[in-house]
């Protein structure tokens, strides 16, 4: 996919004419990254807006005692760190590559501009920040009524169906996306595998009764 | 050969706890860092990395719907 097909596909950039894309397009600048690198931390100010074209980023946020919280996972096509760029602030939340990374990227300047001559991407951009909005809701509202073996469910559905991506998650990330600690996560997949709902492989999580698993993380069938 | 943990070198500072639990004689410390010994009788126990003070192991699991 050419630089130019990438921005177009972007929701924050539907609607631009192919002239308004030729003038927009130049502006996106590539970085890559590998599992593990820090891309941004929390409480820095907020200078480029990323959007992934490969590999997998977490968001997060991470307690006075070290524990982290996993605000959510941003695969090929969505952009991190939207808040802060598109408004005031400094970042909300810290961003690491899980997997290896490539991004285009956006100066906020730049960004900012686009929003003032072009205000189709604004207009978009709400769409956008919406859908944040939207996804954090979800998180609180799991956190808040489900208990752990119901968060792992939620985790284990969520990550599961998109195989194209390569992810891989460890206990530990599961458990800071689930708001718990590794040792319960271990003891929930433990659960689940002698209640037959899936099925431990070597490296491998084998969701083998999906409507089980779906009724446990609180899901409609 | 299979799948093993991965080894982050950098974050590794060399205690040899992991080595100490490993029931499969997966690991081995060379120099200062932990290294994998690839073996069949590795069953993704994750000891290693739960026991992992700086977080350098990890044990990551695919997720796969069957059917």
């Amino acid at each position: 996919m050419t630089k130019t097909d990438f921005v177009k596909a972007n929701p924050y950039f539907s609607g631009l004419s192919t002239a308004e894309l030729n003038a927009v397009v130049p502006l996106f600048f590539e970085k890559t990254a590998e599992r593990g690198d820090m891309l941004l931390l929390e409480g820095e100010p907020s200078r480029v807006l990323y959007f992934v074209i490969s590999g997998v980023v977490k968001v997060y946020k991470t307690s006075a005692e070290g524990r982290d919280q996993i605000l959510y996972l941003v695969r090929p096509g969505g952009s991190f760190i939207d808040v802060p760029v598109s408004g005031e602030g400094t970042n909300l939340a810290s961003a690491e590559a899980i997997t290896p990374l490539s991004l285009y990227a956006i100066k906020k300047d730049d960004f900012i501009k686009i929003f003032q001559i072009y205000p189709q991407v604004a207009r978009n951009a709400v769409n956008v920040l919406s859908r944040i909005v939207y996804d954090m809701v979800a998180l609180v509202e799991a956190l808040s009524f489900h208990d752990v073996n119901g968060r792992v469910a939620r985790v284990l559905l969520e990550n599961a169906e998109d195989t194209g991506h390569g992810l891989r998650l460890t206990q530990q990330e599961m458990a800071a996306m689930a708001g718990t600690v590794r040792e319960l996560v271990g003891r929930s997949l433990r659960t689940m595998e002698t209640e037959k709902i899936i099925r431990l492989d070597h490296h491998r999580i084998i969701i083998t009764n999906k409507k089980a698993l779906q009724s446990l993380a609180g899901q409609e069938t | 050969m299979g799948e093993f943990p991965v080894i982050n070198k950098k974050k590794c500072n060399g205690c040899g706890l992991c080595v100490d639990i490993c029931t499969c004689h997966g690991l081995i410390m060379v120099g200062s860092v932990v290294e994998i010994v690839p073996t069949v009788e590795c069953d993704w126990c994750t000891k290693c990395e739960a026991i992992c003070p700086a977080g350098a192991i990890s044990c990551s699991y695919e997720i796969i719907i069957e059917g």
